[in-house]
């Protein structure tokens, strides 16, 4: 049997919605499967990969920055890339070149690039599936 | 002296394992340190806040773990204990999805609709998040 490809799009900004964590579970199974995984980050998740995203500590909680030990999806995208890797499989994350341009995030993590609608269309065509996650 | 501001807390559960907790009631705490003088009413679905005993594993991708998941009971009595901001919870809300007064977290108050406004009148300014 040929290696599954998944294609997954998503639309929400970081920090603010609970679809992300939801699609990061799927991607993490995904990727424990030795899937090839197309990701195509559009509008507000152009910015999951922003490379200066950075932890901070929170006084709110108490806790200074190794205690907070704050998530960055910046992290969580390299970890995805570099667990697939691990299982077989590969990630094209595809960050949507007018989205970052509009919000300054073009500084992207090692391992993911610059696209447009027409990679989300080639991949759809290549893929097994696709699971759209879009922003509501 | 700062205006008495009631803040009702509707939205729920809304990037809390991103942010390690409620953004809204984070703002608020650190609010109340900035000398703020605030009130809060958890309403729909953020009722669930106040459930005692409840909690998430952190999200863990490949071999990235979060260790600080949130914990919004802990973070409702943060705010009653240690910011001392009253925290009610709406009765009816709290009926509608079957959650008893014995599971909520202590020091919550509960409150019923009809009660609202006169909780408004008390307060110079009303949030709705």
């Amino acid at each position: 049997m040929s290696k599954v490809t998944l294609t997954v799009l998503l639309m929400d900004a970081p920090y603010e919605s609970e679809n992300l964590t939801t699609a990061f579970r799927i991607l993490d199974v995904a990727a424990r499967r030795g899937y090839n995984l197309n990701v195509f980050a559009y509008e507000g998740a152009a910015g999951l990969a922003f490379a200066r995203q950075a932890p901070h500590p929170n006084p709110v909680h108490g806790k200074n920055l190794a205690e907070e030990n704050h998530p960055t999806t910046k992290d969580q995208v390299l970890a995805l890339i570099a667990h697939t890797e691990k299982n077989g499989g590969k990630v094209d994350w595809v960050n949507c070149g007018m989205c970052v341009d509009e919000r300054g995030v073009n500084e992207f993590a090692p391992g993911t690039r610059r696209g447009s609608p027409a990679d989300f269309h080639a991949s759809t065509e290549a893929s097994d599936n696709v699971l759209v996650i879009p922003t509501k | 002296m700062a205006k008495k501001t009631l803040n009702i807390v509707e939205s729920a559960y809304r990037a809390v394992i991103e942010e390690q907790d409620d953004t809204i009631m984070w703002l608020l705490a650190a609010m109340q340190g900035a000398g703020a003088d605030h009130t809060v009413v958890l309403r729909g679905n953020a009722v669930n806040y106040a459930v005692t005993g409840q909690g998430v594993p952190g999200l863990q991708v490949g071999d990235w773990k979060q260790t600080q998941a949130p914990k919004m009971d802990r973070d409702v009595l943060d705010l009653i204990e240690k910011r001392k901001i009253p925290v009610y919870v709406v009765e009816e809300d709290l009926a509608e999805r079957g959650i008893e007064r014995s599971e909520l977290v202590s020091g919550v108050t509960p409150v019923s609709r009809k009660a609202l406004p006169g909780l408004f009148a008390k307060h110079a300014i009303v949030s709705h998040w």
